[in-house]
């Protein structure tokens, strides 16, 4: 078996371990054992990885395994990676360790909810290694359903309601999806051969361009949905203020990166003439997107709702860059999704730790926190600062090759657009520092927040762990850049072929 | 015979009517009971239309009559069954008006 | 090899310093603390001084031009084919020359913090950001490309974020601290897509190739033209808008006199002598390309500068602060050096402007710092900034008023100080290019003279205030540093500037033209003169004047309202007018329209839930209807 099946696997025994378990400190301890097992295997992964390409692999997909599952429609378990794909799962295993930390404390049915957890995570992985648009359609859902029970029965405020409301939207979206996928199926058979889910195969073909433009549009909405693109990114700022902060962290910080990896890799790849040609309804809509996202982030009260805006204008970004389509925009999209991932997460952690203190997350009702928690504030303000984009975090690095990629396109409509996107720099400052100022700066709001304890083991462990992956983004950045844009070799190539650029 | 001057049509009006007359009283009485008369009116509506083309269409065989046979019999204990039902629902709603017997909705 | 490689070692160290100060500062004791980020700034200091002996003496100079060495380079980050994210480390005149102010006037603000801070809260912390904004800054000169330029562009501006708002809980210092971050911020769009539009068309981010004359790729991308205006041009403007930001050039200079709400030695470093001037030194890198490619975005950065000169110099002398009043000298001041920048030419005795430039930013940073640090001194011995509870202090603080003094005579250009060489060469360059603009500077230069000798008598002569103590001089630790700069203030001016640092590398002859010399020289005189008169007792003049000139002072005194046109601006328009809605339409619209499928989909299905009613007869009816609608359909259909 491969080391790729692995990444399934365990999450699978871990969630049947603590099926086994008689309470809430056994239950998190094999929690955390299974996730940390699952981050040193992605850690390995990375390394075989590196190692493999270093060894001269050119392959495209490295690790893969093909075993046949349902004959009828031809449908396989098909996994490999490629440098994308590895970073993804990477992102998965940092973000759900620091989950599983971040939910030290939950106390209402703490089994069921490791055990949803986990099971969305395994939907995760499952959904990056998968070759086969099917196997990776199944994963995909199995990311998204158990969102529903998480924030209907451990959220907060109108927890049904947004509970209700994510999950018909992203519901929504798969019935497009699945409507793109089986259209792609159905044309996607190579002269003699039968029809095929798997993603490598079909790309080797052109899919007719009528059904191209059919598809397209659909796949792409689709995923859209959950990369949050305007104007269908309504389920965020409430499912995110509803759910609890793990579920936050992973939907924010993995899940809504399913969307713009499934953008590129299911749609933009198999289909690049329609998506050239729809491009630019998608870059108008990312645009709106980006500095929409960035000016309601603006006046919201609500610490979530302020990082959810701020996600929806970080997600918007990673599907702008997809969509300009060059090497240097489409590495800055994938490195915005790790970049976006690790410090949205990070975020979330931090706000549910405040709101554990404060209760309350009306950042009006807070004030001074700076002096009663240090660590936590001190956190807040770095993961603020690499939000804003400051060089040596990962922000920077990301939004700046995006930048320079987007530039690349002269001619006018490309420009503009470009040129609006990165006025968000300056939006985001201005939210960033509004709420630094008032929720951690200034005089202690309330005098009940003398007591308070700064951060516990367990919080700190959370938020290093991101930390330390942000700066070593930011430090230095050359080696996943480079990861990243080998991997890319192939779909820009293809991008470029069938439109004889 | 029976049928000597009698042409088949007349029988087939005859059982025409009792059928309409039948699914009139089914839709408009608010009876239980009239009801279960209207649904017997219907059956031997279809009783006679089974005999009168057994007898003219297919004199030598059977069949037809079998069936109505079949047919009173069931009917008879249809009948019994759906009595048993509306004694039940008397019990239960202190009434056998169709109308008010509306639990089974929405 | 070059022999330079030591040179990355002088950002090392400060940032060294902040990561050890910073991670495990708060265990230590804080005098342990103020102890390591000294010495660890002494040891830069020394290198950098080597550095610029090396450079300048040794071995810098290849027949008979200053070269530029990159002693160290390391691919930071491939962006496409072409273009990469370098970091590494630029050696030329001009850097060295930064190097040396930075370190000298960060090591004289690192000694006198150990005395002025000393009791704070976050002691620590403070030297942690000392040394993450010297790390910053000396990454920025040293940089060996526009990108990585930018890099601690921005870095410098979060340490001066994290400065300024150092007094954490008290909300004007946050204020201040945000308002500078964002000003600059959105000076830096304009860096930013300046830069993009500059490597677009260039290839490149490298500085050595940028600002070889005659350039290929420069020659070529000026060829290009938007509007109607070659993109160079276009490029250097937006390029200059980051400078102006970070420079508080007019108008976005709003940040900086709001900026003195940080602690005193911040203001001595960052906003007087180091970071404000990063945007001269931004035109100074990139001045070939300026000069030879792009002489109407130069035109901009002269009267941008001269400008900036005139209007600060007026407010400052309405203002009250002393802190504020050397903000709005500051800003004066560099507008001084652009305009400078602006009138120069380039090349030998062309690029008088260029040297001139450079010449004032370096003795400017000397008896600016000291004018700060001078200034802490007081506030530190009354605990007040405001020149109206100040007064008769010569008695008091003896050494602070005689290192005063010389920075007052030095900024007022007076004779043999250094402000007077430096001064005078901006001057004439002035006046060989554009008379209108060394009109203005002429002007300024007199207004400078009042306004700080206006200060200077207010605070040490006059009357006695109520004081809560008895004013006692500094401690040693903090007299020292201000005495260091007093000399550097007196001599920086006998450096031979015009051999070492030049527009093409090259040295030539400069000196002063009398006539220039005297006349500046005369109006100096005439300000101190009339401030003399005007502040030495107390007397019925200034109120006098204020009356008089009622408008003019008003408006000066308030800045000429530049803070409320701001507010406006953020308060109204941005947030009230753009957020506002975008935050109501993305819950009254975009929602809605989903919450509205959600309701349509739910008020169908309550409409068409009357179909099952229960009713026994009703379901007959729509049965027996449909039998014989489809009969009757049969019928019609398939029996004709």
């Amino acid at each position: 078996m491969g080391i790729l099946s692995f990444l399934v696997l365990i999450p699978t025994l871990t969630i049947i371990a603590i099926l086994f378990t008689n309470d809430k400190k056994q239950a998190r301890l094999v929690s955390a054992i299974g996730t940390g097992v699952q981050l040193i295997l992605a850690g390995v992964l990375v390394w075989m990885y590196l190692t493999e390409r270093s060894a001269g692999n050119t392959a495209q997909m490295l690790f893969t395994q093909d075993i046949m599952w349902y004959p009828t429609f031809n449908i396989h378990y098909a996994v490999g990676v490629d440098g994308i794909s590895v970073a993804m799962i990477a992102l998965t295993a940092v973000v759900l360790f620091a989950g599983i930390f971040a939910s030290w404390e939950v106390e209402f049915l703490n089994r069921e909810f490791f055990i949803s957890l986990i099971l969305l995570s395994s939907g995760v992985f499952g959904f990056f290694i998968s070759l086969d648009l099917f196997t990776m359609f199944l994963f995909y859902e199995l990311a998204v359903i158990p969102m529903y029970l998480l924030i209907g029965i451990w959220g907060t405020g109108p927890k049904e309601y947004s509970a209700m409301k994510l999950t018909l939207m992203l519901m929504g979206g798969s019935a497009f999806l699945l409507v793109g996928i089986l259209g792609i199926y159905m044309n996607s058979a190579a002269a003699g051969q039968p029809l095929t889910f798997n993603l490598i195969e079909i790309a080797k073909i052109s899919i007719p361009i009528e059904a191209q433009r059919f598809f397209f549009p659909l796949t792409f909405i689709g995923f859209g949905v959950l990369g949050a693109l305007f104007p269908l990114h309504t389920w965020s700022p409430d499912g995110h203020a509803s759910a609890p902060t793990a579920v936050s962290m992973l939907h924010a910080g993995v899940l809504m990166k399913l969307g713009g990896y499934g953008c590129f890799r299911v749609a933009m790849y198999l289909m690049p003439e329609a998506a050239h040609e729809m491009a630019w309804i998608f870059i108008i809509l990312t645009t709106i997107s980006v500095v929409y996202g960035a000016y309601g982030a603006i006046v919201q009260k609500d610490l979530k709702y302020i990082n959810a805006y701020s996600s929806v204008s970080h997600c918007g970004l990673v599907i702008f860059a997809l969509l300009m389509m060059n090497k240097t925009a489409m590495d800055g999209a994938i490195l915005q999704m790790i970049s976006h991932g690790l410090m949205t997460a990070l975020f979330f952690a931090l706000i549910g730790m405040i709101y554990g203190r404060t209760h309350t997350r009306n950042i009006y009702e807070m004030g001074g926190l700076m002096k009663v928690i240090p660590f936590l504030s001190v956190v807040y303000v770095i993961a603020g600062l690499a939000s804003l984009g400051l060089p040596g975090l990962s922000g920077f690095v990301a939004e700046m090759t995006v930048f320079v990629g987007a530039f690349q396109h002269a001619d006018t409509f490309h420009r503009v657009a470009t040129i609006i996107v990165t006025t968000s720099i300056v939006v985001t400052a201005v939210y960033i520092l509004r709420v630094v100022g008032i929720l951690l700066l200034g005089p202690i709001k309330n005098e009940e927040f003398n007591h308070f304890k700064d951060a516990k083991w367990f919080e700190k462990l959370s938020t290093i762990t991101l930390l330390l992956m942000i700066a070593a983004i930011g430090l230095a950045p050359l080696w996943l850049s480079n990861m990243i844009q080998h991997s890319l070799i192939p779909i820009i190539q293809k991008l470029a072929v069938t439109t004889g650029i | 015979m029976l049928n000597a001057g009698i042409p088949m049509e007349a029988f087939l009006v005859v059982s025409t009517l009792m059928f309409f007359a039948g699914v009139y009283g089914f839709l408009t009485r608010r009876n239980l009971i009239t009801i279960l008369m209207s649904v017997e009116l219907i059956l031997n509506s279809v009783n006679i239309n089974f005999l009168v083309f057994n007898r003219f269409l297919f004199p030598d065989k059977l069949q037809g009559h079998f069936f109505s046979l079949f047919i009173i019999a069931i009917a008879a204990a249809e009948a019994a069954v759906a009595i048993a039902i509306i004694i039940n629902i008397y019990r239960h709603f202190n009434t056998i008006n169709v109308e008010d017997v509306d639990k089974m909705r929405y | 090899m070059s022999g330079f490689q030591y040179v990355v070692l002088i950002p090392i160290i400060p940032f060294l310093m902040f990561l050890l100060i910073g991670l495990v500062g708060h265990k230590m004791k804080p005098a342990l603390a103020g102890l390591i980020g000294t010495t660890g700034l002494f040891i830069s200091t020394v290198l950098s001084y080597i550095t610029a002996y090396q450079y300048f003496f040794v071995s810098g100079k290849v027949n008979g031009v200053y070269e530029k060495i990159i002693a160290f380079n390391t691919v930071w980050l491939q962006l496409t084919d072409k273009l990469h994210i370098d970091l590494g480390v630029l050696i030329d005149p001009i850097s060295v020359m930064m190097l040396v102010v930075i370190t000298t006037v960060s090591l004289m603000v690192h000694i006198y913090s150990n005395g002025y801070m000393k009791g704070e809260r976050g002691f620590q912390r403070f030297f942690a950001f000392l040394g993450l904004f010297s790390f910053s800054m000396l990454g920025l000169v040293l940089a060996t490309n526009i990108f990585q330029m930018y890099i601690f562009w921005e870095l410098v501006g979060v340490s001066s974020f994290l400065l300024i708002s150092f007094y954490y809980d008290k909300p004007s210092a946050v204020a201040a601290g945000k308002k500078a971050f964002i000003v600059t911020r959105f000076a830096d769009l304009g860096f930013l897509v300046g830069i993009l539009l500059l490597s677009y068309y260039t290839n490149t981010f490298d500085f050595v190739s940028l600002t070889t004359p005659g350039c290929p790729a420069i020659v070529q991308a000026a060829g290009i033209t938007f509007m109607g205006i070659s993109v160079v041009t276009l490029a250097l403007v937006l390029i200059f808008m980051g400078g102006a930001g970070k420079s508080a050039m007019f108008p976005l200079h709003i940040w900086l006199p709001d900026a003195m709400e940080g602690p005193t030695p911040v203001s001595a470093l960052i906003h007087a002598a180091t970071m404000v001037v990063a945007g001269v030194y931004l035109v100074a890198r990139l001045f070939p390309i300026f000069a030879l490619t792009a002489p109407s975005a130069l035109t901009i950065v002269a009267y941008v500068g001269g400008f900036t000169s005139l209007f600060a110099a007026v407010i400052a002398c309405t203002q009250n602060d002393i802190k504020r009043v050397l903000a709005y000298s500051t800003m004066s001041q560099i507008g001084y050096m652009m305009l400078a920048l602006g009138v120069s030419g380039y090349g030998g005795e062309d690029g008088l402007g260029f040297m001139a430039s450079n010449f004032h930013l370096f003795t400017h940073a000397m008896f600016k710092a000291l004018l700060f640090l001078g200034a802490g001194s007081i506030i530190h011995a009354v605990h007040s900034n405001l020149m109206t509870e100040m007064g008769g202090l010569r008695k008091y603080l003896p050494i602070t008023h005689i290192t005063f003094l010389i920075a007052c005579l030095t900024i007022a250009g007076v004779p043999f100080l250094s402000g007077f060489f430096s001064k005078d060469e901006i001057l004439t360059a002035a006046y060989h290019h554009d008379k209108i603009l060394f009109f203005v500077e002429y002007a300024v230069a007199g207004l400078t003279a009042f306004y700080m000798f206006r200060l200077y008598f207010n605070v040490f002569w006059g009357e006695d205030r109520h004081y809560h103590h008895t004013p006692h001089e500094s401690p040693l630790i903090m007299t020292l540093p201000l005495m260091f700069l007093a000399f550097a203030s007196i001599f920086a001016g006998y450096l031979p500037f015009s051999e070492l640092v030049t527009s093409d590398g090259a040295g030539f002859e400069s000196h002063l033209e009398m006539p220039i010399a005297a006349a500046s020289v005369g109006i100096g005189l005439l300000g101190i003169f009339v401030a003399w008169v005007m502040y030495k007792k107390p007397s019925g003049a200034p109120v006098k004047m204020a009356t008089t000139f009622k408008h003019l002072y008003k408006w000066s005194y308030n800045k000429f309202y530049m803070d409320e046109v701001y507010l406006f601006v953020t308060k109204k328009i941005i947030f009230n007018n753009i957020s506002k809605p975008v935050a109501w339409f993305d819950r009254h619209v975009v929602d809605a329209t989903m919450n509205g499928f959600a309701w349509a989909a739910n008020y169908a299905s309550f409409n068409i839930r009357d179909l099952q009613s229960g009713q026994l007869q009703k379901y007959a009816f729509v049965f027996i209807s449909g039998v014989v609608v489809l009969v009757l359909s049969f019928v019609y259909f398939f029996m004709n």
